[in-house]
């Protein structure tokens, strides 16, 4: 019932606050941060409960499960369930979900002022829609919850958003309709495969796991998925939305399209597509890493020729999420647990970055680096937080950026894709070049155009605070959340393996 | 007749009745209070009496040598109740639309529950008499509520497009029966039946004539493409309430036979009748969907955008087994409240001289008026097949029961034409939601009844999207007393 009440408190206190916005703006944002904060609590004590020693339910590699009938066709058999589970890989999403969800309710807090209670509504919205997609172990609950993600966040881009919102909102919204149908296409022929071989309709994830199916149906399936998590990744060539609907996103509809919405294409791919079409994504993964490659070098380039800041980061997404990519395929216990480190990391440093551009955005009024300049002198504070998550970005040691891609090139090297971790560690040369081309143009040399504006208030710098600690944390000891995912990513490789296969080491 | 025939016709008694009172309470005294209100009355009570007609079905009623004229089961109810509940909608939006006009409002109730009649016979019909008798019942009466506002000349060209337009296709449809009463001797669907089934038909010939001849006639009055040329300009001039009329009951009606037809002779399962209905939808997925993109008035793109949502429901028509009916059947569900409430929204919206069809006319309506904003939202994402929405679990029906049968060209054409349709859908959301401008209008006032209707249709909207499982088994249901 704890994983139901995840969602119902973040539904409820985006209503709540829409309701209260009526009278008063400011007991919105306390609402909204309220529910969110109750839902960070609320993720931590499991999370605390689970390290102590849970054990395994029996149905399955989960922690917590939830299941209730929702719609049942009994004439067709047809049973659809509100199932909600949670494994250390969700546990660990749900927790950077709540965590952002507070960042993204305080950067907003001066940011909006206008149509403040509906803003609440469409932002607790998608972070009710992002547990969902993360809790959901019924295809079809999960296909629900993928799809309510959209409008809230199409509302977001579209309304609070900067000049070319309209072209941005529309543009994400009909690249990731367009691949979550397809991914609708895959989940139904699955169904009815299984439908075929077993006699049984189920949207459930468990029994769908050893459908057996054809080698070409089996491909054709994974390829459906599989587009429709890549778009929201998102892997080079399916990008072309995310430059735009990050730049034009206000700042909490960047940190969240950034540090969450990519992440349920990872998750997605993780979770569904590596263990449902086992044998297809083994011969699905060349391809798949020589994309992911491509775009962590393609988008580490096309950071480095912005001179837009906030499309600057939106490209190192690209790049970074390349390396998830990468990860994810390689499919050995390294790279599995890079791709995983790297998802909460890049979720961290580029979450704070856009909330760092965000912030210079409120009190320069532009986002142009030639525009920009010398800040260093005038906004000590601004900058060095900038420099600590520009650094991150790069992957310095020490941050958890580093730890993520380093073990991800290791996977990948071990998996014996030496040509591919060489031209993935290409990649993070240039990354080093756009993080120093982030830092040096705007906050370094002489602030030629005489900026001279009000510094992060102590208040505001300690935002920063807890995103600080958790990427030096990843960077210096990340054993925890590598543990906590230990036992999903072992419930994965057991099916993404086929019988008596070794694990690529 | 006996009196269990006359139980299972009570519906079409009751609405025959209010129709009469309507008429000669206005030939009275004219109050346009009372006409609506006899309306209103008559259709709830028809829609009360169903759970009576339903006791007795069963019921083919005619049966003569010829076979049975119309046929009162579960199907046929059904749809009957879903006429009822979408024409009781279209008349209270119809009451506070026609509020605002000056003259001669009554007649509009008469030829309404005419139109209603029509459709009812059309749901229950089995027989060659009864289709072309019911779709005429309900033609004529549609000739002139499209016309109704007699000073608009855009609406007096709606008429007459449509009469000229309908007279072709029931010509069409005329002669198509003509030729497979020539090959078969009958015209009753059971005993057409019989026969296909049997594969005693020595001239072939004869049959694929009839049989193109009356997919023309259907195509038309459905408005599927290529023979769509009619709706844009009959949904554009036609009063808003006629124009929900004519996109959900009358287009329900016709494929609640169509269905019929098709599934007790099987025709559809002929290779070259498939071929047909493939190319069908697809041209209309594609043409709606396409030419709905260059459109800048509501109602236009709500026109193509039907267009293209009956190419989706064709699809569902082609998939074999019992999911292809219930996915047509529960798609028609959600499509009536959906059209219902986009129609509504605009009616709502128009004040006395013209149509609020204009997209500038729904600029910033979120914020000018949340809850008509919100409604209108609500209609659009259906309409795209957003979750939580009722489309979403119809549109998901459809490629359930398409990849159940495995017609995975039409099912790819499906989704990659929707997401074209996207594009307009958002198109109207961004108007919606942009800032409203300084000068604008004020809209006239929500009258309470409308008001209440368009509130229950956004429930059903969101009930349906979420809890669909109720709707489903009726459908279900329903959709099993075809197979006889």
């Amino acid at each position: 019932m704890i994983l139901v009440w995840l969602i119902v408190v973040l539904f409820s206190g985006g209503v709540l606050a829409w309701i209260a916005a009526r009278w008063n703006e400011a007991a919105a944002r306390w609402i909204s941060l309220a529910a969110v904060t109750a839902d960070f609590l609320l993720s931590l004590e499991l999370w605390r409960k689970y390290s102590a020693g849970a054990h395994f339910l029996p149905n399955g590699p989960w922690l917590v499960d939830f299941n209730a009938e929702w719609i049942s066709i009994p004439l067709a058999g047809v049973n659809i369930h509100l199932h909600l589970a949670m494994d250390g890989l969700s546990l660990l999403m749900v927790a950077l979900t709540c965590l952002l969800g507070i960042m993204s309710v305080l950067t907003s807090w001066r940011e909006i002022s206008q149509r403040v209670g509906f803003f609440h509504l469409n932002l607790m919205a998608i972070l009710g829609a992002i547990v969902g997609v993360f809790l959901a172990v019924d295809l079809f609950l999960f296909y629900f919850a993928w799809e309510l993600m959209l409008v809230p966040m199409y509302f977001l881009i579209a309304v609070w958003g900067h000049e070319r919102r309209i072209y941005a909102a529309v543009k994400f919204f009909i690249f990731t309709q367009a691949c979550g149908l397809l991914m609708l296409v895959s989940i139904l022929a699955l169904v009815f495969a299984h439908h075929q071989a077993t006699g049984v309709y189920t949207f459930e994830y468990a029994d769908l796991l050893n459908t057996p199916l054809s080698r070409g149906a089996a491909f054709l399936m994974m390829l459906g998925m599989f587009l429709g998590f890549a778009v929201k990744l998102p892997m080079f060539p399916l990008h072309p939305w995310l430059p735009d609907a990050h730049t034009e996103a206000p700042t909490a509809g960047s940190l969240i399209l950034a540090g969450l919405l990519l992440k349920t294409g990872a998750y997605g791919l993780l979770r569904f597509v590596l263990p449902l079409f086992p044998e297809a994504s083994r011969d699905f993964a060349p391809a798949a890493m020589t994309l992911a490659v491509a775009g962590i070098v393609y988008g580490a380039v096309m950071a480095f020729a912005q001179t837009d800041l906030k499309r600057l980061v939106a490209y190192t997404s690209v790049s970074h999420l390349g390396f998830v990519l990468l990860g994810i395929y390689a499919r050995n216990d390294w790279a599995l647990e890079g791709a995983l480190v790297s998802m909460i990391a890049h979720g961290v440093s580029t979450g704070s970055l856009f909330m760092l551009v965000g912030q210079l955005q409120e009190r320069t009024h532009t986002r142009e680096m030639d525009r920009l300049g010398g800040l260093w002198a005038t906004i000590p504070r601004l900058s060095g937080i900038a420099m600590f998550f520009a650094m991150g970005s790069m992957g310095l040691p020490g941050l958890g950026d580093f730890v993520g891609e380093f073990l991800v090139l290791m996977g990948t090297y071990y998996a014996g894709h030496f040509g591919l971790t060489v031209a993935a560690s290409v990649g993070v040369l240039f990354s080093t070049l756009y993080a120093l081309k982030f830092i040096q143009r705007a906050y370094h040399g002489p602030n030629t155009h005489q900026w001279k504006i009000q510094d992060l208030a102590p208040r505001e710098a300690l935002i920063f605070a807890p995103m600080i600690v958790v990427l030096l944390w990843l960077g210096v000891y990340p054993q925890p959340v590598i543990r906590t995912f230990q036992p999903a990513m072992q419930a994965i490789q057991q099916f993404s393996n086929a019988p008596g296969e070794a694990p690529p080491r | 007749m006996t009196a269990q025939d006359l139980t299972a016709l009570l519906p079409f008694i009751v609405v025959s009745a209010a129709c009469l009172v309507v008429l000669i309470a206005t030939a009275v005294r004219r109050s346009h209070a009372v006409a609506g209100l006899v309306t209103v009355a008559g259709l709830t009570a028809a829609f009360g009496l169903l759970p009576a007609a339903a006791s007795v079905a069963p019921r083919a009623i005619g049966a003569s040598g010829a076979g049975a004229l119309v046929v009162l089961d579960g199907y046929g109810l059904f749809f009957i109740g879903l006429i009822l509940a979408a024409s009781v909608a279209v008349a209270v939006l119809a009451y506070g639309y026609l509020d605002r006009q000056e003259e001669h409002r009554e007649e509009f109730y008469i030829l309404l529950l005419v139109a209603v009649l029509g459709s009812m016979v059309l749901a229950a019909s089995s027989h060659f008499v009864s289709f072309i008798l019911g779709l005429e019942i309900l033609s004529v009466a549609l000739y002139s509520m499209c016309a109704y506002l007699r000073d608009r000349a855009i609406s007096l060209e709606a008429g007459i497009k449509y009469l000229v337009l309908a007279a072709a296709s029931a010509a069409f449809l005329l002669f198509g029966m003509a030729l497979i009463y020539a090959e078969f001797g009958t015209m009753n669907f059971s005993y057409l039946a019989a026969q296909m089934t049997a594969g005693a038909y020595p001239d072939r010939a004869l049959v694929a004539g009839g049989l193109a001849l009356m997919i023309t006639g259907f195509g038309f009055k459905l408005a599927l493409a290529p023979f769509h040329l009619w709706t844009p300009d009959i949904y554009e001039g036609a009063p808003a309430p006629v124009t929900a009329f004519v996109a959900s009951v009358s287009k329900g009606a016709m494929f609640a036979l169509l269905l019929r037809y098709f599934s007790s002779t099987s025709a559809a399962r002929l290779h070259g009748v498939f071929l047909v209905f493939a190319v069908i939808a697809a041209t209309s997925m594609i043409a709606g969907n396409l030419l709905a993109l260059l459109q800048n008035n509501l109602k236009r793109i709500l026109a193509y955008s039907s267009i293209a949502h009956m190419g989706y429901v064709l699809v569902a028509f082609l998939a074999a087994g019992d999911l292809g009916p219930e996915a047509v059947t529960f798609y028609l569900v959600a499509y009536f409240i959906t059209t219902l409430m986009a129609f509504g929204v605009v009616a709502v919206l128009s004040p006395a001289e013209r149509d609020a069809d204009r997209l500038e006319d729904v600029e910033g309506l979120f914020w000018r008026r949340p809850v008509l904003g919100a409604l209108l939202t609500l209609a659009l994402l259906s309409l795209a097949g957003i979750p939580a929405t009722a489309g979403f679990f119809a549109k998901f029906y459809i490629v359930a029961a398409g990849a159940s049968s495995g017609i995975w060209r039409l099912i790819v054409l499906l989704v990659v034409t929707s997401v074209a349709g996207l594009f307009y859908y958002l198109r109207v959301l961004v108007a919606v939601y942009s800032q409203p401008a300084e000068s604008a209008e004020p809209a006239p006032r929500l009258p309470l009844a409308s008001g209440v209707v368009l509130a229950l249709l956004g429930i059903l909207i969101v009930w349906l999207g979420v809890f669909p499982g109720r709707v489903l088994e009726t459908v279900q249901l329903a959709v099993a007393s075809l197979r006889f």
